[in-house]
């Protein structure tokens, strides 16, 4: 049974069934990629659009093998190839898109909200590959996955998502799927990179990182912008990796099995310590690995399965 | 041409008069008040349908020798009878962007509204800060100008906020006011210079309060809608922090400065203390700021998206006690227009700004006097009176002598809002849709009927 959504635009729409539904999806997918062949049926003749109009490697080549291993036409268009550099309104790159008849529409985009637009405007599935600062819900799913996956459940996990939460469309996809799947979730970071009233999506705010990270089960570190330092909301990268930078002494104040996370790509030494990065609880690469299953049960989910009802 | 507004409920603010009298226009003056002013109530005129003169004379009113001639009598019986509204904040957009609206289609929404006279910002392209531009603005207007149009000078060139524009010049050609409205002036120098020199003319300055450090590249208010959409917010800090500069300046010059379109609850504290010490400031609130509040912008729906922008439930509440004792002194509507396919992009890329003229009063009646906010004749008051005080126009009252500037409106009409039947060639506002409680029956300029249910 597939998703009776048309759309997926954001975790905070999504159910704790329909979580689960493509979680579980994702563990059947992720068996393809250790097969010989890696190619299954489900999504032959439809038609797969990576739209990106942002840089983005690990997530338009995901989404890229996702579909080829699904059997789909993918096609791929980014800002330097196409009429957009010409000053086309999203509109009409969705009107001139949606006379191709394309399955699925994956975008990714800087302004909030684009992926909504651009759903209005087509009757294919659009996935938000992240919009703005507003979400990113396939981060969200994958870094469920792999929780899922490492700890054998999610309910009752508590995690903390450290960095630049007002800028971080990660971190928002996160807070509202993790809350969704019951588990409790800290955000902190430096005052300036905290969103006002962020206490009310549920989560608990630090800006000490010792006290975030002390009896979590998982650490999420967010990638700092560098250029934010520009903007007056840090004053040094120095200075940031000496308060909110992940290193090993930090972590022996953590749980002896704590996981680390990042959605990449890792600032090495600024929000990260390369040995905490490259440590055995660094989940970096598995999340890497897993956003490609969990692509292909969205997909397929989308686009493939039969639907309910 | 002589009109007898008949039956009418009259109310002026500005004289406290609120009863039921006729009232006798002639060559666009009201020429007399009182009850049964055709002194034939009985007779035959009395019985005349209201639009039996349209087209021609009424027989029976020509004919009469007991009665005043009259060319048309208007029933108004039910209906409220009041100064023509005068909205302070209007964008008509021409010269420059007539795509998004011109005087005529935007003086023609206005009359629609109810609006008698409407005050143009000089945002336009060129700019209106020399005498070719407000004379332009102002010869048009007379051409095809539905309603009076008083232009609103720039403060400083170009609104660059660098150097001062001819605001002596602006003024003697016809500006009643001077602003560089949709920016601020930032550099505090300069502002304090604006407030003296256009003291001399006694001239007010509207001050569109925005610290640009502060609201950075925000596009709502800084609450919890930016926070779940992940939008820039700007802080009703970089409102009121403005606001205190303007009232400190305006103290120091003596000047008279007037607020526009205040959004934040610290700016109407501000306001409110300020006047209590005696400073010369007033302001202006907008149907959509005590309308609605930033949760009107999830979906991300670009037309509520404005500057200031919406903000918090308890920045509304401020709002309406403002409007209610008195701090916020006029309601304005900020009419800002612009085209859909501007209006239909990415929410950060969308212009700010919605069209007000034609929801105006029915959200005043609707949000303010239906729930008890403001009683009936405190609004009008917002809408007329207060703003030609502010302006120092000969308008906004009904008196023998007096401009016959009117609006007669129904204060019981439901009328759902379809912003594909207005006037304006724009169609962005929140409101397409909501159900409203008063309706504009019909508009009054200078004796003329120019727009009519």
């Amino acid at each position: 049974m597939g998703l009776t959504r048309k759309d997926l635009l954001r975790m905070q729409e999504l159910t704790a069934d329909e979580i689960r539904l493509i979680l579980d999806t994702a563990e059947s997918m992720k068996q393809v990629a250790g097969r010989d062949i890696k190619k299954v049926p489900a999504l032959r003749g439809k038609t797969l659009i990576n739209l990106f109009y942002e840089a983005s490697t690990r997530t338009r080549m995901s989404f890229e093998i996702a579909g080829k291993w699904l059997s789909a036409d993918v096609i791929n268009v980014s800002t330097s190839s196409s009429s957009v550099a010409k000053g086309e309104s999203l509109k009409d790159t969705g009107l001139t898109l949606q006379a191709m008849h394309p399955d699925i529409v994956v975008l990714r985009h800087p302004a909030s909200g684009a992926a909504e637009f651009l759903a209005k405007q087509l009757a294919a599935s659009v996935i938000n590959a992240g919009d703005g600062a507003h979400e990113h819900p396939t981060q969200a799913l994958l870094d469920l996955f792999t929780i899922r996956e490492k700890k054998g459940r999610l309910e009752g996990l508590k995690a903390a998502i450290v960095g630049d939460i007002a800028h971080s469309r990660v971190a928002r996809s996160n807070i509202h799927g993790m809350r969704k799947v019951g588990m409790e979730v800290r955000v902190a970071g430096p005052r300036t990179m905290l969103p006002c009233f962020i206490d009310r999506l549920g989560v608990e705010v630090f800006t000490d990182l010792e006290r975030a990270i002390a009896d979590v089960d998982i650490i999420m570190m967010l990638r700092l912008q560098i250029e934010r330092q520009q903007a007056g909301l840090f004053p040094s990268l120095r200075e940031y990796s000496r308060l909110f930078g992940l290193t090993l002494p930090r972590l022996k104040g953590a749980k002896s099995d704590v996981l680390i996370m990042h959605p990449g790509p890792i600032n090495r030494g600024v929000e990260i310590a390369p040995e905490v990065a490259d440590g055995p609880y660094s989940l970096i690469l598995n999340q890497v690995e897993n956003g490609v299953a969990v692509r292909m049960a969205l997909l397929y989910l989308l686009a493939g399965a039969p639907q309910a009802g | 041409m002589r009109i007898l507004i008949a039956g009418g409920r009259v109310i002026d603010p500005a004289s406290g008069v609120d009863e039921v009298v006729d009232l006798l226009i002639e060559d666009g003056r009201i020429v007399r008040i009182g009850k049964d002013v055709r002194g034939a109530r009985s007779g035959v005129q009395g019985a005349e349908p209201p639009d039996a003169s349209k087209g021609r004379r009424s027989k029976a009113a020509k004919n009469s020798e007991s009665a005043i001639n009259v060319d048309r009598v208007m029933d108004a019986a039910g209906l409220v009878v009041c100064p023509g509204l005068i909205d302070m904040h209007v964008h008509l957009r021409q010269p420059g962007r007539e795509d998004k609206e011109t005087i005529a289609t935007g003086t023609l929404a206005a009359a629609r509204g109810g609006f008698t006279a409407v005050c143009c910002m000089p945002n336009t392209d060129p700019v209106n800060d020399t005498r070719s531009v407000t004379e332009f603005i102002l010869d048009t207007a007379k051409r095809e100008g539905a309603v009076h149009v008083y232009p609103v000078g720039a403060i400083t060139k170009g609104l660059r906020g660098e150097e001062l524009a001819e605001i002596g010049e602006l003024f003697e050609s016809g500006c009643v006011a001077v602003s560089d409205d949709g920016r601020p002036v930032m550099n505090a120098e300069l502002m304090r210079r604006a407030m003296e020199y256009a003291g001399m003319f006694d001239l007010p300055v509207i001050s569109h309060c925005e610290d640009l450090h502060l609201s950075g590249n925000g596009v709502v208010h800084e609450g919890i809608v930016s926070t779940e959409l992940g939008l820039h917010g700007v802080p009703s800090a970089s409102e009121a922090a403005m606001v205190a500069r303007d009232i400190l300046l305006a103290e120091l010059t003596g000047a008279r400065l007037h607020i526009a379109h205040v959004s934040a609850a610290e700016s109407v504290r501000l306001i409110r203390e300020a006047k209590a010490r005696g400073v010369q400031v007033s302001c202006e609130a907008t149907p959509h700021h005590f309308a609605l509040t930033e949760e009107a912008v999830r979906g991300f729906n670009t037309n509520a998206k404005m500057n200031p922008p919406l903000r918090s439930e308890s920045d509304r509440q401020a709002i309406l006690a403002g409007l209610r004792d008195g701090t916020i002194d006029v309601i304005a509507t900020d009419h800002a227009p612009h085209t859909a396919q501007e209006k239909e992009q990415e929410f950060d890329v969308a212009p700010f700004g919605v069209i007000g003229s034609e929801t105006a009063l029915a959200l005043t009646l609707s949000t303010l006097v239906a729930s008890g906010v403001l009683p009936l004749n405190q609004a009008i008051a917002k809408l007329t009176s207060e703003p030609a005080r502010i302006l120092k126009l000969p308008k906004g009252r009904i008196a023998e002598g007096a401009d016959a500037d009117l609006t007669i409106f129904d204060p019981d009409r439901d009328w759902t809002v379809d912003a594909f039947g207005f006037a304006s060639k724009s169609r962005n506002t929140p409101f397409h849709g909501w159900e409203l409680k008063g309706g504009t029956v019909a508009t009054i300029v200078a004796g003329k009927v120019v727009w009519e249910a």
